[in-house]
Order: C-alpha cells, then structure tokens, then sequence
C-alpha cells in the first residue's frame, strides 16, 4: 500500500523545488537540505550521501536527488512521483514561454532580474558547500575535534577540488577516487 | 500541419528515441549535451537550424529547471506541439531515472557495509569540494562587479545566519537585480547584463543553467 500522505508531501516539496530551480544544479542543494532534514527525511550526512549518488549520475542534481529522496520516504512509488514533481513546473512554463514569448530572454526585464539573480545563486552554492563542510567534518566545529580524520577529509578534499578546477577530472572519477581513499583511511 | 495518426506515431517515436540516446550524455544536465543535440537533431534528423538550437538554449537557461530537460522539452514542442514535448522529456529523463534509482537501491542496500561506509565518509569530503568548484565556475558569470559580489556575501551571510528560506532568497535576488540595475543607471555605471557564451569546456553542469 502506498503511503499517500508522504507521497503528497514528497510531491508539493518537489513542485517548489522545479519551480525555483534556476539552472537545476547545485543551487537547489539548500533549498532540498532544508526540506529534506525539515521533513525529518534524513539526517545531514545522509543528505550529503544522496548528493554524491545524484552526483555520481547523468542527470541534473535536482531531479537526481528528487529521485534517490523519493526512493528513501516512499519507495519506487516515491521516486516516480518526486521526479514529475520537479519537472512538472518547468515543464509548463515551457509550454508558456514556447506559445506565447518565445524570446523571454530578450525581454529587459529578465536579464535586470538575473543580474541580482546570478550572485545569489552562486550565494546558494556557497552555503551548501559551508554547510556541508561544516556537518561532514571537513572544517571541524571545535579545536578538540582536529584530528587524524580532520587531516585525511582535508586532504580529499583539497585533492577532490584540485582534480577539478587544474585538471578537469570528470566528477564521477572525482567521487570514485575519494569513494577509494576512504575505504583505505577509515575502514 | 495535420499530420495523419500514423505519422504522428512514427515522429512521436522518433523523438522519444533521440532524446532516448542523448539522456545518459546530460551528465548533470548541462551544455555538455549541445554538441550532441547539434549532431543528432541538426547533422543527422535536420529538424532544426544550428541557430535554433542557440535559441533553445537560451531560453531552456533563462526558465527554472535543468537546463536538459527544459531543451529536451522546448525542441520536442517546437518539433510536435505538447505530445512532442512530452515524449523528448521522457525520452531525456528516463535513462537518467534509471540509473539513479539502481545507484538509490544499491546505496541502501550496502550502506551498512562497513566498507561502504568508509568509502562514503570520503566521498563527502569531495562533494564538498565538487559545490565548492560549482561555486567558483558561477562566479565567474554571476559576480561581475562590486554589486554582485556584496550579493553574494549578503546571500550567504543570510542563509547562515538568519536561516532564511532559500526561495525567498532567490525571489529576492530577482527583485533586487532590477533594483540594482536601476540604481546603477541611475548613477550612470555600465551594467554588463550579458554573460556572453557559456564555458565550451565538456560542463557537466554545476549550476551552469543560468
């Protein structure tokens, strides 16, 4: 039987995520954070493990998570219904745009609204990087909690950032190194 | 155009299978598959114009949604109305559904395998850096001047701090954008509102869409 309150909420937390996800990338980690620990879904780290698996996927990181969080709460039945949530808005507004303004981008008052709209989603990525580092250990929360794992997860990290902004490392390569390094540190 | 029901069936189809071959490409669902569409919906179906398919993109960009589905969905539509539409968009999204939902259920499967778990634990740490990267690739679109850079920090300063809900945030970035543009031209400074072409570089994404 399907659990038809979780899959409501699992539906209108995914239509308010496609309805504001500009760009449909990492921007929407906070807003799905937020929603996902506030919904009592799942725990940070948790989070940060369903970003990874969005993030070892083709597919946008929206849809992706939508998809594995869906999964988690309801199921297979959950993951369906998260992903029409999150596209389903973007999807009408194409209609729209497609039937009646085709150039929208054209218009002065889209491009006056991205000039505020750009940095904050760079604000948005930002913070989920902060909010992740700071919930996964990767900046410690206090002095006493600097030690050998503090110095490893920096060391991935710092390796992680390098491969991809100096060498172009295709991110799936990215997250199966680290995937390997921390089964030789930690286990 | 009428199309008879059996033709309808055939281009329906075909636009399903296209879109089908260029899902699993959309690595994070960014430019990295406008090579591919030009290829296979310019070179070898000749439904639209190069020049179109800039258009779509810039479009798809300035929407909500990622940036995949949304030009999957506009060419479908541009091609054959709202079925087209609907079938590029399933054709893009399942292949992409797939995949996650096996990573989803082998994930919960062996999660607690202390080997797994390990492994996660420095998986993390590179998500980390992976937003961090997406972070530094939008800024280098999104702040261009001394503005947008106050933005930002406010943008951040706000979430951390105050614990306000992204939504508003982006709401209020777009208020504040006309607000600011206004301002500045009120003080006659020369506003750069135009990104100019998207990183060429195979992007896989990251907040690229916009």
């Amino acid at each position: 039987m399907a659990d038809w309150t979780a899959l409501w909420e699992i539906f209108i937390t995914f239509l308010m995520v496609g309805a504001v996800s500009f760009g449909g990338g990492y921007a929407m980690v906070p807003v799905i954070e937020r929603e996902a620990i506030g919904h009592g879904w799942m725990t940070l780290q948790q989070f940060t493990d369903t970003i990874a698996v969005a993030g070892m996927s083709p597919g946008p990181i929206a849809t992706n998570s939508a998809i594995v969080i869906g999964y988690k709460v309801a199921g297979l039945p959950g993951s369906i219904v998260g992903a029409l949530a999150v596209v389903l808005p973007s999807f009408i507004i194409i209609l729209v745009v497609a039937s009646f303004f085709y150039k929208i981008n054209k218009y002065a008052f889209m491009k006056r609204g991205f000039y505020g709209l750009r940095p904050v989603v760079a604000g948005l990525i930002f913070y989920a990087a902060i909010s992740f580092a700071l919930g996964n250990g990767v900046i410690p929360t206090g002095l006493n909690g600097i030690g050998r794992e503090t110095w490893i997860l920096l060391g991935i990290f710092l390796a992680s950032f390098l491969a991809l902004a100096r060498y172009k490392v295709h991110p799936i390569f990215v997250i199966m190194a680290s995937g390997l390094a921390g089964t030789m540190f930690f286990m | 155009m009428a199309l008879t029901l059996p033709r309808q069936w055939s281009r329906l189809s075909s636009i399903f299978y296209c879109f089908l071959k260029i899902g699993p490409v959309t690595f994070g669902g960014g430019y990295s598959m406008i090579p591919v569409i030009e290829k296979e919906i310019v070179d070898k179906e000749r439904w639209m114009e190069s020049e179109d398919v800039a258009d779509v993109f810039a479009v798809a960009g300035s929407v909500p949604g990622a940036l995949a589905i949304n030009s999957a969905t506009l060419i479908g539509f541009r091609l054959a109305g709202l079925p087209g539409a609907l079938a590029a968009m399933a054709g893009v999204l399942l292949p992409t559904f797939a995949i996650v939902l096996l990573l989803a259920v082998l994930f919960m499967q062996w999660n607690d395998h202390p080997a797994i778990e390990a492994a996660f634990q420095g998986i993390r740490a590179s998500v980390v850096a992976l937003i961090c990267y997406a972070g530094y690739k939008i800024s280098k679109t999104a702040i261009m001047d001394r503005m947008t850079f106050a933005v930002t920090v406010i943008a951040v300063l706000l979430l951390l701090f105050a614990k306000l809900h992204p939504v508003v945030l982006i709401v209020c970035g777009f208020i504040a954008g006309s607000f600011l543009v206004y301002v500045r031209n009120r003080f006659g400074w020369q506003t750069k509102l135009e990104t100019g072409k998207p990183d060429p570089e195979p992007g896989y994404m990251m907040g690229d869409g916009i």
